[in-house]
């Protein structure tokens, strides 16, 4: 890491890699005056698992699953976006039914995300009574997830050419009755995060990114519309069945009539998403039609069809952290050629820097969250091997997890 | 043409070929439906000229500050793709328009201007590029690696698909002997 030059009024900080505010590895190296920010530094890298490397040897189908565990938050967006990548590629139609499945599922997931996020947020802040309060929510839409897809994270609900499992009519009212709650728990939460004079307080005028940076900066989804930037995938661009519902960009002035771009904005627009995640659903509900769910289901056969892909695609899906961009290039090989996933945090590195700076000491935890950072999303093309600290060789590893097994037996 | 205009694909394609000529090699509009409505979004492929590459993306920002998403690369034996991801027209209902650009560099010298004075949040982008593929990026503004750690040896690209690749690194578990 390059050295900044210092003078004799400022000092050094390192924060992290086990950082208070995130529960992921990530590395800040601050220059502090006092009790201000000067300049940030941030180093990536510290879970590479090499995972575009690791599709070499998969097909489609199997990344899908290798998608999904890049990271336990999104684990629909990625194999979303990389089903929409090789259905670009190669051209495959999608059944209807299946493109409102689809929203119902991302959408689902931007629900859990964002109300995860919300409690971690109000930890930061010392608010723990609100933690509680939207976990408990969250465990409803969790509980929603399971019975809809079976699993509560990796869901494995995305396939190529559709879904996997279908919202029966008998499940409706269930679904019906959970949202009715997230609806009422919205209310709460509202109350919870936008009239707390703490959370005015300790939110309001700190982190702020100002449009134009945002803009420079390439950032993406609510970091960005917390800025005034109307940039949302769903919106901007037809994918799934967002093209047939209503909707719109949700940006801070809707609720306080300005944008700051501070840290309130970026709680405003998240929690202002929740509901409209709960509308999304409703309408597609309300219109989706009946029919196929998946375009070809003998998986042999759509494995031979994929088999035959010669071309290059893009996916890209607006995941609760903003847009996931995933790009494939396929060559008439079982194992795709290229597979490049642009994680959202990826692009939410560079504005972190102005958001931090003339910020105190004691902002980092609260201004570093606020954009919701997905470490092991960005991080995880490379191999780590270190030279000097230790090694462990293969044939540790192989005793380790024969002691570990042992363990385990007794 | 201005700063606010919102070109469409055909207006896009054209500003660049009148421009450019034949330094664009390839380009082509793809289209893709979706939903019941079958509302279509536009992606414009186009592969151009190293040459020009700079030009491009100053003829880009003129007509439109664009928003990168990533840069993706390709080792392809004797060159190396890289593959700029643009989106325009953001901020109105589906009028958004997928950009890619692709350009090749020759293995022997795989050097790129950097893009980072025209739209600054293309360091991290570029700077991945330098440690995964070995491209080197002129004036960037910081070159220190990304991603990778810095205990691991120079001269070793993971994307690389040739002896500068990172096979030699690879621990292959399944082999473990008893």
């Amino acid at each position: 890491m390059k050295q900044k030059s210092t003078t004799k009024t400022t000092y050094q900080i390192p924060v992290g890699p086990i950082h208070p505010a995130l529960k992921e590895p990530v590395h800040f190296e601050f220059e502090i005056d006092g009790e201000r920010i000067v300049n940030a530094n941030v180093k990536l890298g510290h879970v590479h698992r090499a995972v575009e490397w690791a599709s070499r040897k998969r097909n489609p189908i199997q990344i899908l699953y290798l998608a999904e565990r890049i990271c336990g938050i999104c684990s629909f967006c990625h194999p979303g976006a990389f089903a929409l990548s090789v259905e670009d590629a190669g051209d495959i139609e999608i059944p209807d039914r299946a493109e409102y499945l689809r929203v119902i599922h991302a959408e689902l997931e931007r629900i859990c995300s964002h109300l995860l996020w919300a409690g971690v947020a109000a930890h930061e802040i010392g608010f723990d009574t609100v933690l509680y309060l939207t976990w408990q929510v969250r465990e409803k839409a969790l509980d929603l997830t399971e019975y809809l897809t079976g699993n509560r994270v990796t869901k494995a609900i995305m396939t190529i050419g559709g879904v996997r499992r279908d919202i029966t009519d008998d499940m409706l009212p269930r679904v019906r009755e959970d949202l009715e709650y997230f609806k009422k728990a919205f209310l709460k939460l509202k109350k919870a995060f936008l009239d707390d004079k703490t959370v005015k307080m300790r939110a309001q005028n700190v982190g702020i990114l100002t449009k134009e940076d945002a803009i420079k900066l390439c950032a993406v989804g609510p970091t960005t519309r917390a800025s005034g930037v109307k940039k949302d995938v769903r919106v901007d661009t037809s994918y799934f069945a967002y093209g047939d519902l209503d909707l719109d960009y949700i940006t801070p002035d809707i609720i306080t009539g300005s944008v700051n771009g501070d840290v309130y904005d970026r709680i405003i627009v998240r929690l202002l998403e929740v509901k409209q995640a709960v509308e999304l659903i409703e309408q597609c509900l309300d219109i989706m039609p009946k029919g196929d769910i998946v375009s070809e289901p003998k998986l042999a056969k759509l494995l031979n069809q994929l088999k035959k892909i010669e071309g290059e695609g893009i996916g890209r899906m607006e995941a609760p952290r903003g847009e996931v961009y995933h790009y494939v290039k396929m060559d008439g090989n079982e194992a795709p050629f290229t597979w490049k996933v642009r994680a959202p945090t990826y692009s939410n590195i560079l504005p972190w820097i102005p958001m931090l700076k003339g910020e105190q000491i004691a902002d980092i935890p609260i201004v570093a969250a606020s954009t919701d950072p997905c470490m092991s999303c960005t991080n995880r093309v490379g191999i780590v091997k270190d030279k000097d600290s230790y090694e462990l060789t293969k044939e540790e590893l192989h005793k380790l997890s024969i002691e570990k097994t042992r363990r385990l037996k007794l | 043409m201005s700063k606010d205009k919102r070109p469409n694909p055909e207006e896009i394609v054209k500003y660049f070929k009148d421009e450019f000529k034949t330094k664009i090699k390839h380009i082509n509009i793809k289209k893709r439906p979706a939903g019941i409505k079958k509302k279509e979004t536009y992606t414009i492929w186009m592969k151009i000229d190293k040459s020009i590459f700079k030009d491009i993306i100053k003829h880009l920002c003129n007509l439109q500050f664009p928003h990168l998403a990533v840069a993706s690369g390709n080792d392809l034996g004797k060159t190396i793709e890289l593959i700029y991801h643009f989106t325009l027209n953001s901020g109105k209902r589906m009028e958004e328009i997928n950009l890619n650009i692709s350009v090749e560099l020759p293995k022997s010298k795989p050097e790129i201007e950097t893009i980072c004075d025209w739209i600054p949040g293309a360091l991290i982008t570029e700077r991945e590029k330098m440690e995964m593929l070995g491209v080197k990026v002129i004036g960037i503004p910081d070159d220190s690696r990304c991603f990778i750690p810095y205990d691991f040896p120079e001269g070793v690209y993971p994307w690389r698909r040739d002896e500068t690749g990172p096979e030699k690194f690879y621990k292959n578990l399944h082999e473990v002997k008893k």
